[in-house]
């Protein structure tokens, strides 16, 4: 039973303009700007769109220097947005093939036709801080390289020539995509559904789960067949136009990981996959999601499961990080009225407790000195 | 004719995807300079909502929801009478009427060439000069591998 109490009225609105204060912080430096969050903090902003699930650069600015840097929150403030806006349809199946590539790596294969395209990345980095960027300095353009337009197959189209890999994921032919913003969660889940899951989920439960098979929970021999980033384009059928109506491009970092399986009683020996698609630049959260992917199959290839990372129920009921969050912290609010009652029950279990013992040691007592 | 048709469609869809790509502050100084009308009755929008982005699994298979992303459409009708749509990508709701215009107009015989000409034409440049600067800075961080010769002979 809930009983209502009221107040702390003032309180509340007075902690909110403290937080306003405190999130400007010094009046004497500067307010960020959205452009400068988007353009500066590009990697954070992808994460706020990719696990708040929504493509918008300037919004996901926006919740993160409305949550003071903090992500998570960032992330939540996204997803109660999205759902003030009416839905305009389902895009048509992004291509990544035709992708506008600005990084492309294949662990693989050296010399892949299109070949290995570095783009902006950490890798190769010292991981040695910079004090340069603090102090601000000029920094260079990009070197350019003419070169003709090549096209970049995705590696795994390379690899099906020889028979040896299965094939792009395929469902029923009557099988309609699931949405999971539709429908409750249901398991056991059809792949597809999982990968939605999969997509929005926390980058870093996603991450230790991925991990987690590396070390040698439901191992599957990992080998990132590639990884890339860039711009793909998005189409939308609409009714009012005969045909599929462009709407721009979005970055998205796709992964196509490769794993060495030695065969089942479903499936013969031969190479499998995982895969991983997110918005934004974030080849960890594709890397991750790719591993997930391909542990969380473990059924499908008649493997035995054994590990977390092949719970399915386990690790999509808790990759979201909002319903996890709000769980989580919803144990900060009052819970005078429930914490009373437990207090009445443990004083009494107490009190019974006590008197079974009292009772018990008098016994005792009586048994010594007879 | 029905070839005629599809050519005028394609035609229509690629004008519709260089202003869906393109800045709305760069449409607007292009339209202003060309001088084009901006009358026009709103008959939708414009509004801001939802398209849920679609991939597929291994990037060739099944189609899978990835997540949502901002859409922004209008509809508008020309004085004359066309009616022209648009679609883009985020939330800038001026832009949203002045493709939907540019739509409606690009149908009308009597002002394509223009709309073509002074308004389609220079996005499409920048957008083309945009790609292909970014394809060259990207095209510069490729590994070009070399074996090392090791030993005597």
């Amino acid at each position: 039973m809930y009983v209502a109490v009221k107040g702390g009225e003032a309180a509340i609105a007075n902690a909110h303009r403290l937080l306003a204060d405190r999130r400007r912080g010094d009046r004497t430096v500067p307010a960020l700007r959205l452009d400068q969050v988007v353009e500066q903090l590009a990697l954070g902003v992808d994460r706020v769109m990719s696990e708040g699930s929504l493509y918008d650069r300037e919004l996901a600015a926006l919740a993160i220097v409305q949550a003071r840097g903090d992500m998570i929150e960032a992330i939540f403030l996204i997803r109660a947005y999205r759902t003030t806006l009416p839905r305009f349809g389902y895009t048509r199946p992004a291509d990544t093939a035709a992708m506008l590539i600005e990084r492309r790596v294949s662990a693989t294969y050296k010399d892949l036709p299109g070949g290995q395209l570095l783009g902006p990345t950490f890798d190769y980095t010292h991981r040695l801080l910079d004090p340069e960027l603090a102090a601000g300095g000029d920094v260079a353009e990009p070197m350019q390289r003419a070169t003709e337009a090549e096209p970049m197959p995705r590696v795994s189209a390379i690899l099906a020539r020889e028979g040896l890999i299965e094939a792009d994921g395929d469902m029923p032919g009557e099988h309609v995509p699931g949405d999971i913003t539709r429908e409750p969660l249901q398991f056991p889940m059809a792949r597809d559904v999982r990968l939605q899951a999969l997509s929005r989920g926390d980058e870093g439960f996603l991450l230790a789960l991925g991990y987690s098979t590396q070390r040698g929970y439901a191992r599957n021999h990992p080998f990132v067949g590639e990884v890339r980033v860039g711009e793909v384009e998005l189409e939308l059928d609409v009714p009012e136009l005969p045909f599929a109506v462009p709407l721009g491009a979005i970055r998205v970092t796709e992964c196509q990981m490769v794993n060495q399986f030695k065969g089942s009683a479903k499936a013969p020996p031969q190479f499998t996959r995982g895969y991983g698609l997110v918005f934004g630049q974030s080849e960890r959260k594709a890397m991750a999601m790719a591993l997930c992917d391909r542990a969380l199959r473990a059924s499908e290839l008649g493997e035995d499961v054994v590990a977390a990372a092949q719970d399915e129920e386990f690790i999509i009921s808790h990759s979201d990080n909002v319903q996890a969050t709000g769980f989580v912290e919803h144990l900060k609010l009052p819970h005078y009225v429930d914490f009373q009652a437990e207090l009445d029950l443990v004083r009494r279990m107490r009190a019974e407790h006590d008197a079974r013992e009292n009772h018990r040691t008098g016994d005792e007592k009586r048994e010594a000195a007879e | 004719m029905r070839g005629q048709e599809a050519r005028e469609q394609a035609g229509r869809k690629a004008a519709m995807a260089t202003l869906a790509q393109s800045g709305g502050d760069e449409l607007a100084r292009l339209w202003n300079e060309a001088g084009l009308p901006l009358e026009a009755e709103l008959l939708r929008g414009p509004e801001t909502g939802l398209v849920t982005v679609r991939g597929r699994i291994g990037g060739g298979g099944a189609p899978f929801n990835v997540g949502e992303a901002t859409v922004t459409r209008a509809t508008v009708r020309l004085p004359s009478g066309q009616v022209g749509h648009s679609y883009a990508l985020g939330r800038d709701r001026q832009k949203a009427k002045l493709a939907a215009i540019a739509d409606a107009l690009w149908q009308d015989p009597a002002h394509r060439d223009v709309v073509e000409t002074r308004v389609i034409a220079p996005l499409r440049t920048v957008l083309a000069e945009a790609h292909e600067k970014r394809r060259a800075e990207t095209a510069a961080t490729k590994v070009d591998f070399f074996t090392m010769v090791r030993g005597e002979d």
